[in-house]
């Protein structure tokens, strides 16, 4: 399912809504979301799960190219750990 | 702090004049049915933000971590989450405390 997929079911749910306000909404909530997380906050969504971010460590890396070895620096990256029900759904073997 | 779906409500009533009622239910619709197409088997992939993959996991030797009994770890779907190129450098300019 892509982002206008997800955009033209949700509208078909919401036939309140305009399909233009329904793209707004989910663009709306990716940006809200990108920030929080660009800004180093949490993200918790029961039942869905949870966004934060893990720390990288500074190492030294190769260019792949020349082989040379380049100093690169600490990181933060996104990290996402599913909620119980988003697991216990995707999991066939769960009898719920 | 931590931002919640109260908050994202809160701004879809702001940003994008849904009244209350429906922003909530807007963001419930939201997560529901990224849930439903993962559960249907179908992966989620929204540019700019990241992708929703399932994995398929073989059965494999597990250990109860308090008895040190052995129990094998059965066969199971995963949802793992790949952050976009454009969440990842956003992501990478913050500069916290390294944890």
């Amino acid at each position: 399912m892509t982002k206008s997929e997800l955009i033209d079911r949700l509208a078909e749910q919401q036939s309140h809504l305009h399909h233009l306000d329904v793209e707004l909404g989910v663009k709306t909530i990716l940006e809200q979301m990108s920030t929080a997380l660009a800004a180093g906050e949490r993200i918790e969504v029961r039942g869905f799960g949870s966004f934060s971010l893990h720390y990288r460590a500074p190492r030294m890396g190769r260019n792949p190219k020349t082989g040379e070895p380049v100093a690169l620096p600490g990181k933060h990256v996104p990290h996402f750990k599913p909620g119980k029900s988003l697991r216990e759904r995707v999991d066939y073997n769960s009898d719920d | 702090m931590s931002l919640t779906k109260a908050d994202i409500a809160d701004r879809l009533f702001e940003e994008v004049g849904l009244n209350k009622r429906e922003a909530k239910e807007f963001v419930d619709a939201y997560f529901e049915a990224i849930r439903t197409a993962l559960e249907e088997g179908d992966n989620v992939k929204l540019s700019g933000f990241g992708n929703f993959q399932l994995r398929d996991k073989k059965q494999r030797p597990g250990r109860n971590p308090k008895t040190g009994e052995e129990i094998p770890i059965s066969a199971r779907r995963v949802v793992t989450f790949r952050p976009g190129q454009k969440l990842r450098s956003r992501v990478e300019a913050y500069v916290g405390s390294g944890d």
